[in-house]
């Protein structure tokens, strides 16, 4: 199965992504994705730009781990992540998850699966710009517990 | 020497991303060497302190308190992650 990951500060085709990921290979049958964009607003308060940091070596790393966890659960056909660094504005996309599988359930699954995990094991900062000024988006307790729901023996 | 670096919030309230520490005596893993930067006072006790949710990577993973750290690792410490 082919892992793709992208960690870039330059813009994505998210339908080039995954158009890449069944292209030359027939076995494919269905293909999910998410798509995570840059809101304008954020608790309350409007966005005007947001800034993503992450660690070098570290994020891709994580991101395979992440990526062969999903390939060990469910047979794929292949797994697309591209990340976006830098200075992001609202309606810019900020990340793409696109997985292949020969039949959708194993593809719905994974494509959850990797994206919970990014969002509380990737090593990403977000800081936003607010006509109040700078600050330090802070983790949510209800990415912690979408990521707990894939835990071994979880219902 | 321990390889130091330091992301986002942290960063920010250190003033400082990375440095070398040559390894001090009585640090052998995590958490003492947490103890050795929080005991630089200032700026440093407060942006280590312990109720800060802080995260430590040793050699780019996630690692727990008790884990070995001596020279030639590279540590990390950030704030809980935010991408996605």
């Amino acid at each position: 199965m082919a892992v793709s990951i992208s960690v870039q500060s330059e813009p994505f085709d998210a339908a080039v992504e995954v158009s890449r990921l069944h292209q030359a290979n027939p076995r494919v049958g269905a293909i999910v994705s998410f798509l995570g964009l840059t809101r304008d607003v954020n608790e309350g308060e409007p966005v005007q730009a947001m800034t993503l940091e992450h660690y070098p070596g570290m994020t891709e790393k994580a991101l395979a781990a992440i990526c062969a966890e999903a390939e060990r659960r469910w047979p794929l056909e292949g797994i697309r992540v591209v990340h976006r660094i830098g200075e992001l504005r609202p309606t810019d996309p900020v990340v793409l998850v696109a997985v292949a599988s020969r039949h959708r359930s194993d593809a719905f699954r994974a494509c959850e699966l990797v994206i919970d995990y990014l969002k509380t094991r990737a090593p990403f900062w977000k800081k936003e710009r607010t006509p109040f000024g700078e600050r330090w988006v802070e983790a949510r307790a209800s990415d912690e517990s979408a990521e707990q729901r894939w835990r071994e023996g979880s219902p | 020497m321990i390889r130091l670096l330091y992301f986002a919030s942290l960063r920010e309230r250190l003033g400082v991303g990375e440095e070398q520490l040559a390894a001090p005596p009585g640090v052998g893993d995590v958490q003492s060497l947490l103890a050795h930067l929080r005991a630089r006072g200032g700026r440093w006790s407060d942006a280590l302190a312990p109720e800060r949710p802080l995260l430590v990577a040793v050699n780019q993973e996630i690692a727990a308190a008790r884990q070995a750290v001596g020279d030639g690792d590279e540590v990390a410490i950030f704030p809980p992650v935010t991408g996605g």
